[in-house]
């Protein structure tokens, strides 16, 4: 039940919200998106770690297709749950920095989003994680196209035509598994599209290996893996400082769970023919992210390709099929999204400020503002992952999941945490430290409200570095449940 | 039955409204008997079938629920009638008594047991069409459309009547069931006549895929909505078009379900299923007005529902019954909702192409979003219904073995997503170019609150389809 309220505070809120108007709807919002957080927070007391599934509800959806409203957690979901209800709040008071146009809408487009994601990582049933899968995609569309930059119209029509389609070929593999399955519990219908009936599939091989690539495309094209991430840079772009923070900090954490939840366990055989495919694609992803990051003069772009190689070593964990690998995915999954949402706030600071985010333009912000450089540092070094940040331990165990699998794979994996250091320290040394430019003379430092916006993203960096077992303990007996799935086949 | 009786009759007395020039009481009125009609429809579900004329007509749950679906679109279109005629109209009257009967048509396209009343509501859903299509008596091209649309439409029914001749000559029937059984099993003598049964059957399926607007005979369409007011346009998209796919079904099923006939049909009906989606597709692609995209992608719906008398299974009561049933309702409330949104504009700014849409968020933002809801909802974007609609058929028709049709289907609405979205990006990121789009677009109040409906309607059915779908 706690899961349903999960699900339909954001979503009631968001309607609600139409009772306000303009700046009179911040409060609300903000209020809602931290109610969202106090349930998510007691989902996680409550949480019991020796148990899978929990929180679960079941209703009959759909009842002569066998289709259900079936939704629950278990320490995986939870993890992104969590991640979901912190970052949401911290997105609206970001917003709360600019004046936009039809606020109320703006917030209420962005907690119907927020159902959406929980749907997603919560859904126990395939067709209704294909809903929500798109629930999530309508409000991103038009907080990025509607709020967004000069060629908005362009780059999120290629958008949602990347995701829309990759997605379609999800809901095939969907249908097509789904008529795999025998009679409904109920006995309404003749098939059922239960997430327990798809692990009990057991499809032959050479089906599993054409339905895994039609399963992964919605995936491949939303995380994104290469050479599916062509939207990607311009999406994050010329979507607005929110838009972009969902959709690097949850959004594409969507297609890493699906992986785990519905890819990896459902077409086990199929994944262990193409896992060798797939680790090869994400590390070429990892490689040329930060490649061409380095070479960026735009900081929103340049933090875009290093979301892509990061997700890169993400995808490599994942598809290591080592507990290494997928424990270290679960918490760079927190790691990146607390790191790349706290990045793009402090471009968005800087932009808001100076008018300008090209790197070239910048210069000399340490000797203006010290308490921005401290939080900037922070979270750089995170995302670097520095020990004692979150991001050391996520990118250890991932390399150690690869390495565990390949040891080539693992070295050249490896070499993200170099290119990562040079790109990002070569952007922080450019922006903050030199000599002052013409954009930076009146530059003033951070105000209080944002810094109460970043002060809970780095603790977290150090909580998620110092007592990772916090978050590692709720989602292995998850992850060993996925790799049980597999290695029974 | 009771729906037919209920609206002939007031549709009489609705015409005697004109005499006393009371044109304000017009649209209530119309709405009451709507309203009446719905009601003893309702009274008619799980009655059981019941025959009336001898037979003639068979009034069953499948037949209730379409006539409910028809009702109900005529019902929520009405509000965007206000205004439609100039002040001082004087037929005003007569349009809404011609509305009303061309329901009584769709009816008896969706409860017929007979040939011949299949003609005859074909024929009375028909000729009111002709005059409605050319009610802008003033528009040239509004009488271009009626003279289009009469000739054709007046072709095409002889031709239909020619299969149904050829059909009675190769079976001496009719009555659907007994075609059934003359197909199947020939009456000693009538063997050799197989062969002109076939003949007649395909030229039946030519007659009723014109009145669908099915490919390749659907070269009427872009120019007749064109030209047709807007409201008697989204008359047609929906209404004709739903009451239509009903009699095409209950053809199918009733009187050639037999394997010898299916061998015959389903290859041409696939033929014309793949052909549709891909004029439809295409064709809206090319379009710079949005009435001509919104023809355009009324065939394209056709080509969809197509797909499920193709996934046929042999029964009134399964999975492609409750698919097209569910479709029409999702494709008649998006429909109405986007063509209604479509006339308060091109009233207002005097354009129906996609610029005359710019910033119409800011100006309108109830209309942009109705707009936008049921452009979702015809692109099978999931919170719509058009997304359970194309949902239903596709599994039936992947159930029954159609994977290849349903892939090309499934390509062919990724192409529509690129025309569906433009109404969306010119109204919320493409600012007003000149004073008239910068201007608000004068909507009622009740239109208002029709919208809303509409828009909330198109959602329910995309969260909640089990209310629907499964009732036959």
């Amino acid at each position: 039940m706690l899961t349903v309220l999960l699900l339909l505070w954001p979503v009631a809120a968001a309607l609600l919200l139409h009772f306000f108007k303009g700046r009179a709807a911040r409060v609300p919002a903000l209020g809602a998106a931290l109610v969202e957080l106090a349930l998510a927070a007691y989902a996680a007391f409550t949480f019991n770690t020796n148990n899978a599934g929990q929180f679960a509800y079941d209703l009959n959806w759909i009842p002569s297709a066998g289709i259900r409203f079936a939704v629950g957690m278990d320490g995986l979901s939870l993890l992104l749950v969590l991640l979901t209800a912190v970052l949401v709040p911290i997105i609206l008071l970001s917003a709360f920095r600019r004046n936009f146009e039809n606020e109320s809408v703006f917030y209420a487009l962005v907690l119907f989003m927020q159902t959406g994601l929980i749907g997603v990582f919560t859904a126990q049933d395939a067709f209704l994680f294909y809903f929500m899968w798109e629930v999530a995609l309508i409000p991103i569309y038009f907080l990025a196209g509607v709020w967004g930059g000069v060629t908005r119209a362009r780059v999120t029509f290629k958008f949602f035509l990347y995701t829309i389609i990759g997605s379609l070929f999800m809901l095939a593999g969907f249908v097509y598994l789904y008529f795999q399955t025998g009679p409904s519990a109920d006995g309404l219908s003749a098939h059922n599209s239960a997430l327990t009936s798809f692990y009990n599939l057991n499809l032959p091989v050479d089906t599993q290996l054409w339905v895994f690539w039609l399963i992964f495309a919605a995936f491949a094209v939303k995380m994104p893996i290469f050479p599916f991430h062509t939207w990607q840079p311009d999406t994050y772009t010329e979507a607005p400082a929110p838009a972009t923070m969902l959709l690097s900090g949850i959004m594409l954490k969507m297609g890493i769970y699906g992986c785990m939840r519905w890819l990896i366990p459902v077409v086990p055989l199929g994944t262990d023919y193409w896992q060798n495919l797939v680790l090869i694609l994400a590390i070429i992803g990892i490689i040329y992210g930060a490649i061409i990051a380095i070479r960026q003069q735009d900081v929103k772009r340049l933090i875009a390709y290093s979301s892509l190689s990061h997700v890169g070593l993400m995808i490599a964990g994942v598809f290591s099929l080592t507990q290494m690998g997928m424990q270290g995915a679960a918490i760079q999954m927190l790691a990146h999204g607390v790191n790349v949402v706290g990045m793009f706030f402090i471009a968005d600071a800087i932009e808001r400020r100076t008018g300008t985010r090209n790197i070239a333009d910048l210069g000399g912000l340490t000797r203006k503002a010290p308490v921005l450089t401290v939080c900037f540092l922070v979270l750089l070094l995170g995302t670097v992952a520095l020990p004692l940040t979150n991001g050391f331990v996520g990118e250890f165990l991932l390399l150690a999941g690869v390495y565990q699998f390949n040891a080539w794979m693992g070295a050249v994996a490896g070499v993200t945490i170099i290119l990562g250091a040079v790109y990002l320290l070569r952007m922080f040394q450019r922006v903050m430290l030199g000599p002052d430019s013409s954009f930076t003379e009146s530059f003033t430092d951070l105000t209080g409200a944002e810094l109460a916006l970043l002060v809970p993203l780095i603790v977290l960096v150090f909580w998620i570095g110092l007592f990772p077992n916090t978050f590692l303990h709720l989602s292995e007996g998850s992850v060993l449940g996925i790799l049980n799935e597999v290695v029974n086949r | 039955m009771n729906s037919i009786i209920v609206l002939s009759v007031l549709g009489l007395a609705n015409l005697f409204l004109g005499f006393l020039r009371s044109n304000r009481l017009l649209l209530p009125v119309a709405m009451l008997i709507l309203l009446v009609a719905l009601g003893v429809n309702y009274l008619d579900w799980n009655t059981g079938p019941l025959s009336f004329f001898s037979g003639m007509l068979v009034v069953d749950n499948f037949s209730v629920a379409f006539t409910g679906i028809v009702v109900v679109t005529a019902l929520l279109l009405l509000p965007f009638s206000q205004k439609y005629v100039r002040d001082g109209e004087p037929n005003l009257a007569e349009y809404y008594s011609l509305l009303l009967f061309s329901l009584v048509g769709a009816i008896m396209l969706v409860s017929y047991n007979h040939l011949l009343m299949l003609f005859l509501g074909i024929e009375i859903l028909s000729v009111a069409m002709y005059v409605l299509a050319g009610s802008d008596k003033r528009n040239l091209r509004s009488n271009e459309a009626a003279l289009k649309y009469f000739l054709m439409g007046s072709f095409f029914t002889g031709v239909l009547l020619f299969g149904v001749a050829l059909i009675y000559g190769a079976t001496g029937t009719f009555e659907l069931s007994q075609i059934s059984a003359a197909v199947q099993n020939p009456a000693p003598g009538f063997e050799s006549l197989t062969p002109m049964l076939y003949i007649g059957m395909l030229i039946m399926l030519v007659g009723i895929g014109f009145k669908v607007s099915a490919a390749p005979f659907h070269f009427w369409t872009p120019d007749v909505y064109e030209g047709t007011p807007t409201f008697f346009a989204a008359f047609m998209s929906t209404v004709v078009k739903t009451a239509g796919f009903a009699a095409f079904l209950k053809l199918l099923v009733q009187a050639f379900p037999a394997a010898n006939a299916q061998g015959v049909w389903l290859p041409t009906l696939t033929a014309m299923c793949v052909l549709t989606l891909l004029i439809g597709n295409v064709g809206a692609v090319t379009q710079t007005s949005v009435k001509r995209m919104l023809a355009y992608s009324s065939i394209s719906h056709a080509g969809y529902l197509l797909i499920a008398l193709v996934a046929f299974n042999g029964q009134l009561y399964g999975a492609s019954a409750n698919g097209i049933m569910f479709y029409s309702l999702a494709y008649s409330v998006a429909t109405v909702s986007a063509f209604g949104v479509l006339k308060l504009v091109a009233d207002a700014r005097m354009r129906e192409d996609y610029d005359g849409l710019n910033g119409l968020a800011k100006t309108n933002p109830l209309l942009a979003f109705a707009l936008t809801v049921s452009m979702l909802s015809l692109a099978g974007i999931p919170l719509t219904g058009g997304f359970f609609g194309k949902f239903f058929i596709f599994s039936a028709a992947v159930e029954n073995g159609y994977i290849g049709l349903v892939v090309f289907a499934v390509v062919m609405s990724m192409v529509s997503i690129y025309y569906y979205l433009r109404p969306i990006i010119a109204m919320y990121m493409r600012p007003a170019e000149d004073e008239t789009t910068a201007t608000p677009v004068p909507v009622g109040p009740f239109q208002s609150a029709t919208l809303l409906l509409l828009a909330l309607l198109t959602v329910v059915l995309g969260v909640l389809p089990g209310l629907v779908a499964g009732m036959l």
